[in-house]
């Protein structure tokens, strides 16, 4: 399937995710941090954090239900047999904390071949209640063969 | 820290279930993460295989620690995935300071190896001063 440049640009809607603070130590113990930033408040606050602070990666999981559907979308027409994922960035901005609101919406960033292969490059913003951007995430997936 | 220092070597052995609590903890189930028998009849792949992102958090990790564990210092950091990882298999993430900016933000290169092959590669991360 062609590529429909004309796409690039497509954005799509934000979507909430409030993160608490078994979420955040179930990641951090999944993945192996261990400082006790991100599992107890009292260490967290010691260290200048309003509560319990996400680990970076951990925009993964707020930034998920908002990917999501840029991934899927049948007007992009990802092929998911030959599909993987080539590619990630995070620039980080504000700390994420127990309690926050994040708000992230996805957009179509790139799309284009090389070598043969097709490139679907999404971007996700993030923002937090005070409208205070996050993270920034740059996803590029790889389509072998076209 | 200076342009050609090393970094702090990062070790970790995922087990056999690390697959399935990071699904957990992540969201992301698709099968050839924690099915080994769909990884292997239906995706073909030798077993299932560790999520990628599950890999980067562990760049992440590094790159923090190179940071002096504070994760506000870490400003950003890209990956190329490329092989596969796998569970129960010692993985090595090392990393070399390529240059330091002038507001003192140290930029690293970072690898995740595991039985020889990158898993993760090209990988940088950028490093607010202390």
């Amino acid at each position: 399937m062609a590529l429909d440049r004309s796409k690039i640009g497509k954005t799509y809607a934000p979507v909430d995710y409030e993160v608490g603070r078994e979420k955040i130590r179930e990641y951090a113990n999944a993945v192996g941090e261990a400082n006790p930033i991100h599992h107890d408040r009292e260490a967290a606050r010691a260290a200048g954090f309003r509560d319990v602070v996400a680990p970076p990666m951990f925009a993964v999981v707020y930034s998920a239900p908002a990917i999501a559907p840029a991934f899927f979308d049948g007007e992009i027409g990802m092929n998911f047999a030959r599909m993987v994922h080539g590619g990630q960035e995070f620039a980080w901005s504000e700390p994420v904390c127990c309690g926050d609101v994040i708000t992230t919406q996805a957009s179509v960033k790139d799309l284009y071949e090389r070598a043969g292969n097709e490139f679907f490059v999404f971007e996700t913003v993030s923002t937090n209640q005070d409208g205070a951007e996050v993270v920034r995430g740059t996803w590029t997936a790889i389509v072998r063969g076209g | 820290m200076q342009a050609g220092d090393a970094i702090p070597e990062l070790k970790v052995t995922p087990d056999r279930w690390l697959p399935h609590r990071y699904a957990g903890a992540s969201g992301d189930f698709n099968p050839i993460h924690i099915d080994p028998e769909f990884a292997k009849n239906t995706a073909g792949l030798p077993g299932n295989i560790l999520h990628g992102l599950w890999t980067m958090a562990q760049v992440a990790r590094a790159a923090t620690q190179a940071g002096g564990g504070d994760p506000r210092r870490l400003r950003r950091l890209s990956v190329q995935f490329r092989g596969m990882g796998f569970p129960e298999k010692e993985i090595t993430v090392s990393g070399t300071v390529s240059r330091v900016e002038d507001d003192g933000t140290v930029v690293v290169d970072l690898v995740a190896e595991q039985d020889g092959k990158q898993i993760v590669r090209n990988a940088e991360a950028e490093i607010a001063a202390g």
